[in-house]
C-alpha cells in the first residue's frame, strides 16, 4: 500500500490558503506574547517586592472580561456554523454579538485602567511594591488590548462583507479566517488573565 | 471543509470553559502553598487554551500540517523559558561573582556576606 498525496489532501489547497497565511501569522503572533510573558515570569521571579496581583488589580471585573471574551469567541463559532448550513441572517446575527463582545471588553477594559492609573498604578511607578509591575501590566495587558482592537476592526469589516451577501454556505473562509484570529484573541486572554491577575 | 467535517457541541466546549474559569478564581483562595495554586492555575489555564484551539479554532479537525505550525511557538517558548531559566533561579551571572570578587577585595578580605 502506497501513500500517493492526493491534491485535495493537501494543506495547500487554493481555498486553505488564506487559513494557512493566518495559522503562520498566528504562530508568529503568538511568540511575541510568549516573550512577553516569559520575560515577565523572569522579572516577577527575580523580585522580592511583587505586589499580590489579584490584591491590587482585583479580579471580579476581570472575571466578567475573560467571561465575556468566552462568550464572544461562542458566537464566533456560531456565525461560522451558520453559514456553513447557509444561514446568513443567522450570521450576521452572530457575528454582529461577536463584535458587540470585543467592543464591551475594550470599554471595561478602558475603564479598568482608569480606575489603576486613578489608584496610583503608572507605566514606570506604582505605590504597592515592584515598579516594573506597572510597566509589565500595561505592557501585556495593552498589547492584547490592541490585538482586540485590531478584531474589532476586523470583524466589523467581515460583518459589512456578510451584509453585501459575499458569504455563502459555499464561500465561507473569510469568516472562518476572522474566527482563527478572534479566538486566538481569546486564547491569550486565557493566559494572560491566569499570569497577570490570578498566579 | 473536508467531506467529513464534524461540528463539535460548542455549547458544551463553553460551559467547560466557563466552569474551568470559576474553579481558577476559587483556587486563588485556597489556604494552600502558593506554589501548589500556581501550578494549578497553569494547569487549568493550559487546559483551557488547549479547548479553546481544538474545538473553536478547529485544530481537532484540521490536517496535521496546521498543528504543528500551531505547535511551534509552544517548543520555542518552552526553549525561551529554559534559556530564562538562570535568571528565575537567582544564580548569579559570571560578570556579578566577579564583581562581587572585585568589591570584597577592595573592602576587606575577612567579610564574608
Amino acid at each position: 500500500m502506497h501513500h500517493a498525496v492526493e491534491p485535495a489532501e493537501s494543506p495547500l489547497t487554493p481555498e486553505s490558503w488564506g487559513k494557512l497565511g493566518m495559522w503562520v501569522f498566528l504562530a508568529g503572533d503568538a511568540m511575541s506574547f510568549g516573550a512577553l510573558l516569559a520575560g515577565y515570569g523572569a522579572i516577577r521571579a527575580g523580585s522580592v517586592d511583587w505586589p499580590a496581583p489579584s490584591q491590587v488589580l482585583g479580579i471580579s471585573l476581570t472575571a466578567i472580561m475573560t467571561f465575556l471574551l468566552i462568550c464572544s469567541s461562542v458566537t464566533m463559532v456560531k456565525a461560522l456554523s451558520a453559514i456553513k448550513h447557509g444561514d446568513a441572517r443567522r450570521m450576521r446575527k452572530f457575528l454582529s454579538l461577536t463584535v458587540l463582545g470585543g467592543v464591551l471588553f475594550l470599554g471595561m477594559q478602558a475603564y479598568e485602567w482608569t480606575h489603576l492609573i486613578h489608584g496610583g498604578l503608572h507605566f514606570t511607578s506604582n505605590p504597592y511594591g515592584n515598579y516594573l509591575f506597572g510597566t509589565t501590566f500595561f505592557a501585556i495587558t495593552g498589547f492584547h488590548g490592541m490585538h482586540v482592537t485590531g478584531g474589532v476592526i476586523y470583524l466589523s469589516l467581515i460583518t459589512l462583507n456578510s451584509m453585501r451577501k459575499q458569504y455563502t454556505a459555499a464561500n465561507f473562509n473569510g469568516v472562518e479566517i476572522a474566527g482563527l484570529y478572534w479566538h486566538f484573541v481569546d486564547l491569550v486572554w486565557i493566559l494572560v488573565f491566569t499570569f497577570v491577575y490570578l498566579i | 471543509m473536508s467531506a467529513t467535517h464534524q461540528e463539535p457541541n460548542y455549547m458544551h466546549v463553553f460551559y467547560a470553559l466557563t466552569v474551568l474559569t470559576a474553579v481558577e478564581i476559587g483556587v486563588v483562595f485556597l489556604p494552600m502553598s502558593k506554589m501548589i495554586i500556581a501550578i494549578l492555575l497553569v494547569g487549568f489555564a493550559l487546559f483551557k487554551a488547549i479547548l479553546v484551539a481544538m474545538y473553536f479554532m478547529h485544530l481537532k479537525f484540521e490536517k496535521r500540517t496546521l498543528g504543528i505550525i500551531a505547535l511551534t511557538p509552544l517548543i520555542l517558548c518552552t526553549l525561551l523559558i529554559i534559556a530564562l531559566l538562570p535568571d528565575l533561579t537567582g544564580t548569579p551571572h559570571k560578570s556579578e561573582i566577579k564583581a562581587t570578587a572585585e568589591a570584597e577585595q577592595v573592602q576587606e578580605p575577612a567579610a564574608t556576606e
